[in-house]
C-alpha cells in the first residue's frame, strides 16, 4: 500500500488549491479525480468572476483553472486522473478505482474536496431525452463545442440558471423562457438583467407541468403555482422546445465523509448533508479536512480559498509548519473568504428577502420578479448620474462583493470604497475619458457609457457585447430596452475590441436622445 | 453537423482531434477522435441512447459527466458504457442499448 503525507479527493478548484499550498510546504501530495481532466467545473465557467483582485475578479473561470493547473504543475503536485475514490476507511485508508483496478492508499492526512452534484425535480416526461441538467449544457457547449439544443427552456433562476441561459445564447441557442417556482429570482440581479435585455421572458411562480414528446422533447407546458406550489388551473403556457434545462441547485457530495464516520448534519443553508467541521475545515476525525462545495454550497472563488486554508492546516497538522505560519496565513485567507461572504447573497442571508440596500435604497422588486430594473427605479442608484458628455452609468443595484470597476477606471471616477459590497458611485468631479475599461471589467455587464449630447437629437450608449456575429460600424438595427423590447432604431457607430477587454466587445449605438436611459441592448436587423 | 459551435464569442474556435470513422447501429458515421461518443452523436442529431429494460422508455444525455448513467450504450459489444465520458476512437461500434443488450426487445 502506497503512503502519502496528504491525499486529496477531487482535483477541482478547492482540491487543487489545497494541493498547491501543501506541496509548497514540503508535503508529499496526491490528488485523485474521477474525471479525464483536472479542474472540476472551472473549465466550463466562461463568465468573468466576481469579487476583488485577491479573489481573481473579472478573470474568466477557465482562465483561473489554467492558472491553478500551472501552479499545481510548478509545485510538483501529483494528480491521478480517471481515478474514482470508492472508499474512505479507518486510519485514513483510501480505496481507489483506477481503470479496472482497485488500489489501496494510506494518507497521514486527507482533504475531501468532492464538490457537489446537481439537484433534480421530477415532472411528467422528465426522463425524456432532451431534459438535461444545466451542468450538462455547460459541459456540452463549453468543453465539447456542441449546442445543447436549438430552442431551450431553462428551469431555475439561481446564478447557475441565469449564467447558463446567457451562455446558451452566446453559443447560438435560443432561450425561450426562464422559469422558476419561487416568487423571486434567486441569483444576482445583474445576471438576470443581462438575460432579460436580450428579450428572454421570466416566469416566476411558474414551474413545469409536462415535458412533451414520445422519443424526445418536442415541447413543454408550464403553469403558475400558488404560494403552496400548487398549479393554478387555466394558467398553462406552451412552448415549442427541443431541450429543457434544469438548474435547481446543488447538493454537497459528502458520502465519503459519512462513510469514514465523520459527524454529519443536515444544513439547508449549506445545501444538504455536510460534515460538522471547525474553522480550519477539520472534521470530527482528526486529520480529515474538507474544502469547497462538499462542506457547503458556495462559489468557486470561495472554494479556492477554503482549499488553501485546508492545505495549510493539513501542513500544520503533520508538523510541516509552525503555529505562527498557520495563524498568519489563516488570518489572511479568512479575511479574503469573509470578504466574499458579505452582501445580500451571503450564505447567512440565504432565503431571506432583503428590501433595502446597505445604502438604504429600496431593492427593486421588479428586478427580482421580472429580471430588470424599471426606467424609474434605475435612477435611484448611486452609479446612475447625468452629466454633459460621456460618462458611466452603473446599473448595479444589489450589494454583491465585487469591485473591479473601481480599479478599472484610470481616472478613478468610480468609487466603491473599502467595503466591497457597497454599490459603485460616480465621482462627478472627475472627468470620464470614455475608455470603456469599466464597461469591460464589470462581471455583471451592468455598466454602460452614455453620451447624452452626441449630436442634436441623438445620444450614444456603449454596451458590453459578448455575442456573435459581432455587429459592424454602420450596421442598423433596433435598440432593446432592459426588458428586451424593441424601442427605437439604433445605428452602430463604434465597435471596440481589445485584449484588455478580454472578449467583452464594446458596442456603441446611436439612439434618439430620449432613449438614452432606456436602450440597453442592440439587435441587428438581419437576426 | 449544425449543432457544432463553429466559433464561440469567448472560446473562439475550439481545437478538435482528427476526424475518425465509426459505426452507429451499423451505419458509418464520422466524429472527432477523443471527444465523448455522446458529443459526436449529439452533433449528428441522435437523441435516444437506450431504452429502459422494464418499461422500454427512451433515455439520452442527462448529466454529461458520467454520473447518471442515462446515456449508456453498447460500445464494441460491451453494454452499459457511459458515452458522455468515453472518448471516440477510430472504428468503434456504437449501438443503441435495449435493456442491457444491443438486440431490440422484439428479438430478445
Amino acid at each position: 500500500m502506497k503512503r502519502y503525507d496528504l491525499i486529496i479527493v477531487g482535483a477541482g478548484p478547492s482540491g487543487l488549491s489545497a494541493a498547491v499550498e501543501a506541496a509548497k510546504r514540503g508535503l508529499k501530495v496526491v490528488v485523485f479525480d474521477e474525471n479525464e481532466k483536472p479542474g472540476g467545473q472551472l473549465f466550463k465557467q466562461i463568465h468573468k468572476f466576481f469579487g476583488s483582485k485577491e479573489h481573481k475578479a473579472k478573470i474568466r473561470g477557465f482562465k483561473i483553472g489554467e492558472e491553478l493547473l500551472n501552479e499545481a504543475n510548478d509545485t510538483g503536485v501529483e494528480v491521478v486522473l480517471n481515478a474514482t475514490v470508492i472508499g474512505l476507511y479507518q486510519d485514513k485508508e483510501i480505496v481507489v478505482k483506477i481503470g479496472d483496478e482497485v488500489k489501496h492508499f494510506k494518507g497521514d492526512s486527507i482533504i475531501v474536496a468532492t464538490g457537489a452534484s446537481e439537484n433534480m425535480v421530477t415532472f411528467d416526461g422528465w426522463t425524456l431525452p432532451g431534459v438535461i441538467g444545466a451542468g450538462a449544457a455547460q459541459t456540452m457547449m463549453n468543453l465539447h463545442g456542441i449546442k445543447p439544443g436549438k430552442k431551450i427552456l431553462m428551469l431555475g433562476s439561481g446564478n447557475v440558471g441565469l449564467v447558463v441561459s446567457f451562455q446558451l445564447m452566446q453559443c447560438g441557442c435560443e432561450v425561450v423562457a426562464l422559469v422558476d417556482a419561487a416568487p423571486r429570482i434567486g441569483g444576482y440581479g445583474v445576471h438576470a438583467a443581462k438575460v432579460a435585455r436580450t428579450g428572454v421572458p421570466f416566469y416566476l411562480s411558474h414551474t413545469i407541468v409536462k415535458a412533451e414528446g414520445e422519443e424526445c422533447v418536442t415541447g413543454v407546458t408550464i403553469a403558475e403555482v400558488d404560494d403552496k406550489f400548487q398549479f393554478i388551473p387555466g394558467t398553462e403556457k406552451h412552448f415549442d422546445v427541443d431541450t429543457i434545462c434544469v438548474a435547481v441547485g446543488l447538493s454537497p457530495m459528502s458520502q465519503l465523509l459519512k462513510m469514514a464516520g465523520c459527524e454529519m448534519e443536515d444544513n439547508p443553508k449549506k445545501g444538504g448533508q455536510v460534515p460538522i467541521c471547525d474553522q480550519y475545515g477539520e472534521t470530527s476525525i482528526k486529520g480529515i479536512f474538507v474544502a469547497g462545495d462538499v462542506s457547503g454550497i458556495e462559489e468557486a472563488s470561495s472554494a479556492m480559498i477554503e482549499g488553501r486554508i485546508a492545505g495549510i492546516c493539513a501542513s500544520y497538522y503533520l508538523g510541516f509548519i509552525e503555529k505562527e505560519e498557520l495563524d498568519k496565513k489563516y488570518e489572511e485567507l479568512t479575511n479574503a473568504l469573509e470578504g466574499l461572504r458579505q452582501g445580500m447573497f451571503a450564505p447567512k442571508n440565504r432565503g431571506k428577502l432583503i428590501e433595502k440596500t446597505e445604502e438604504g435604497i429600496d431593492v427593486s422588486m421588479n428586478l427580482l420578479e421580472k429580471g430588470y430594473l424599471t426606467d424609474e427605479e434605475v435612477e435611484k442608484y448611486p452609479g446612475v448620474t447625468h452629466a454633459k458628455g460621456i460618462h458611466p452609468v452603473m446599473e448595479c443595484s444589489q450589494n454583491i462583493p465585487c469591485n473591479p470597476c473601481q480599479d478599472a477606471c484610470p481616472k478613478h471616477c468610480i468609487k466603491i470604497g473599502k467595503n466591497i459590497t457597497a454599490l459603485p458611485a460616480v465621482d462627478e468631479s472627475v472627468e470620464c475619458v470614455g475608455c470603456g475599461m469599466c464597461v469591460a471589467s464589470c462581471s455583471g455587464q451592468a455598466i454602460f457609457l452614455i453620451n447624452e449630447n452626441f449630436e442634436p437629437g441623438y445620444a450614444t450608449v456603449t454596451l458590453p457585447y459578448e455575442m456573435l456575429p459581432l455587429p459592424k460600424k454602420g450596421d442598423k438595427g433596433m435598440g432593446l430596452s432592459r426588458s428586451g423590447k424593441e424601442i427605437c432604431e439604433a445605428e452602430v457607430v463604434e465597435v471596440r475590441t481589445s485584449p484588455a477587454f478580454d472578449h467583452t466587445n464594446l458596442l456603441t449605438i446611436k439612439v434618439p436622445a430620449d432613449m438614452v436611459m432606456k436602450a440597453r441592448f442592440y439587435k441587428g436587423k438581419e437576426q | 453537423m449544425e449543432s457544432r459551435i463553429e466559433e464561440h464569442p469567448i472560446l473562439g474556435v475550439q481545437e478538435k482531434g482528427r476526424i475518425v470513422k465509426f459505426t452507429y447501429n451499423g451505419k458509418e458515421m464520422e466524429g472527432y477522435e477523443g471527444e465523448p461518443i455522446a458529443a459526436t452523436l449529439k452533433a449528428a442529431g441522435v437523441m435516444v441512447h437506450r431504452y429502459t429494460k422494464k418499461e422500454h422508455k427512451p433515455r439520452g444525455i442527462f448529466c454529461a459527466i458520467g454520473r447518471c448513467t442515462d446515456c449508456v450504450m453498447v460500445v464494441d459489444g460491451q453494454p452499459n458504457v457511459r458515452t458522455c465520458i468515453t472518448p471516440l476512437k477510430e472504428g468503434m461500434k456504437v449501438e443503441t442499448q435495449y435493456g442491457v443488450s444491443a438486440e431490440p426487445f422484439d428479438k430478445q
